[in-house]
């Protein structure tokens, strides 16, 4: 098994410069346009085309129209049925929030391998969950304060406490709500990165049993192969639920801001 | 774990490029490009609302319209008939009295004629008793060979007749 150390599963994280920019900085910090950056800058492209050609405007709506359509409309839904009426106002946020995370992670899952090349997640790096994640925590943050001022910090109070625990239950809801950028940003991480350390895992138990003999790949290669056909397909159905989820609770922790308890 | 070992290294690109890019897609397509897709869908469904309440509008002032033609067509219907029966009746009321005018006119034919025959019959009758009790002289005389006064022949003849 000497050659299974050759197969690194995390190696498809690590983060590269590309076309020679590793010393292009600003006051000091580096800025250079890597492996990520060009996923990210490609994951925008594929949403703009998207968003772009289902703007026809027509009354009858075309295929993409409709598809494009149907994604504004089930942003819109979400925030209404969460936020009520005022959730209106952060549909752009939400819609380009829960898109990009779409885009990215799928785009992670593009078999590339096949033309020589790797497709990188980049929501599998918590530096890049994280940003988004402390955006969405800023806007709870000035939406709330915006809009009720220090009687925001009614939040930590829920309805019904009894007094005798005023105490205590105040100290949990800020810890629950200081852990929000958190979950919000490692969840996504984590699904991601796990997801795609399942795939490398299993493709290096295909490629290591078939190098130990014809044996050996019948008897794991072939399984440990259709199990990925499957971790695949449900990885696809990851890509899409880790992106409603974080619209998802965006939209929550917005409901908190915009309407508290 | 390169999340970890290349943190230092790579944080502030990943920072950068991640609000660089999210900042495109959150400005350009968030705020530019989305809520003209939603205006779009608004106004296709405002529109299928307003051609639905038109229907709507346009489906009641036909029944209305019927109901107004069923009307006024019962109210003719029933004009007609009332006509038809003022005509029969009128009509009947025509016939009886034509019926009754030509009966009187024939009863009187009848009584006239009747008149002439009764008079006819009479001036007969008178016309053959003056007949007979000239016969009847006449036979006398030339039987028994006795003149009778035609008032007598005339007094045995009307006892005979």
């Amino acid at each position: 098994m000497a050659e299974s150390g050759k197969i690194d599963p995390m190696h498809q994280f690590t983060i590269e410069p590309l076309f020679g920019t590793d010393h292009w900085a600003i006051g000091g910090y580096n800025i250079a346009f890597t492996n990520s950056a060009l996923w990210m800058v490609l994951a925008v492209v594929v949403l703009w085309g998207f968003v772009a050609l289902g703007m026809q405007r027509q009354l009858v709506p075309g295929r993409w129209q409709m598809a494009v359509e149907t994604m504004t409309g089930f942003i819109d839904n979400l925030l209404s049925a969460n936020v009520g009426p005022e959730g209106k106002k952060f549909v752009p946020y939400v819609f380009s929030l829960f898109m990009f995370i779409l885009a990215a992670n799928l785009l992670g899952l593009l078999p590339l391998g096949l033309f020589g090349s790797h497709a990188f997640t980049f929501t599998s790096h918590f530096t890049a969950t994280g940003v988004l994640a402390i955006l969405s925590f800023s806007i709870v943050l000035i939406v709330g304060f915006w809009r009720h001022g220090f009687h925001f910090f009614s939040l930590f109070v829920p309805h019904g406490t009894p007094i005798w625990l005023l105490w205590l239950i105040p100290f949990i809801e800020l810890v629950s709500f200081m852990v929000r950028p958190f979950s919000l940003g490692l969840r996504l991480f984590v699904a991601m990165m796990a997801g795609h350390i399942l795939l490398e895992v299993l493709s290096s138990f295909v490629i290591n049993s078939a190098n130990a003999g014809p044996g050996w790949g019948i008897a794991i290669g072939i399984p440990s192969f259709l199990l990925m056909v499957g971790i695949s397909a449900l990885e696809l159905l990851v890509a899409v639920i880790q992106a409603y989820v974080f619209a998802l609770l965006t939209s929550l922790y917005i409901n908190d801001a915009v309407n508290l308890h | 774990m390169p999340q970890i070992a290349q943190l230092a290294a790579t944080y502030s690109s990943q920072i950068f490029w991640m609000l660089l890019t999210f900042g495109f897609v959150f400005f350009v397509i968030g705020l530019g490009m989305v809520p003209k897709v939603q205006s779009t869908v608004d106004a296709r469904d405002r529109k299928i609302a307003d051609d639905l309440d038109a229907a709507k509008a346009g489906s009641a002032a036909a029944d209305a319209l019927e109901a107004d033609w069923r009307a006024k067509e019962n109210e003719a219907r029933a004009q007609a008939q009332a006509k038809l029966a003022e005509a029969k009746a009128k009509g009947a009321k025509d016939r009886e009295a034509k019926l009754a005018k030509a009966d009187a006119a024939i009863g009187e034919k009848l009584a006239a004629a009747e008149a002439v025959i009764e008079t006819g019959r009479s001036k007969a009758l008178g016309e053959i008793e003056a007949v007979a009790a000239e016969a009847a002289a006449d036979i006398v005389r030339r039987l028994a060979g006795a003149e009778v006064s035609s008032d007598a022949a005339l007094q045995a003849v009307k006892a005979v007749l």
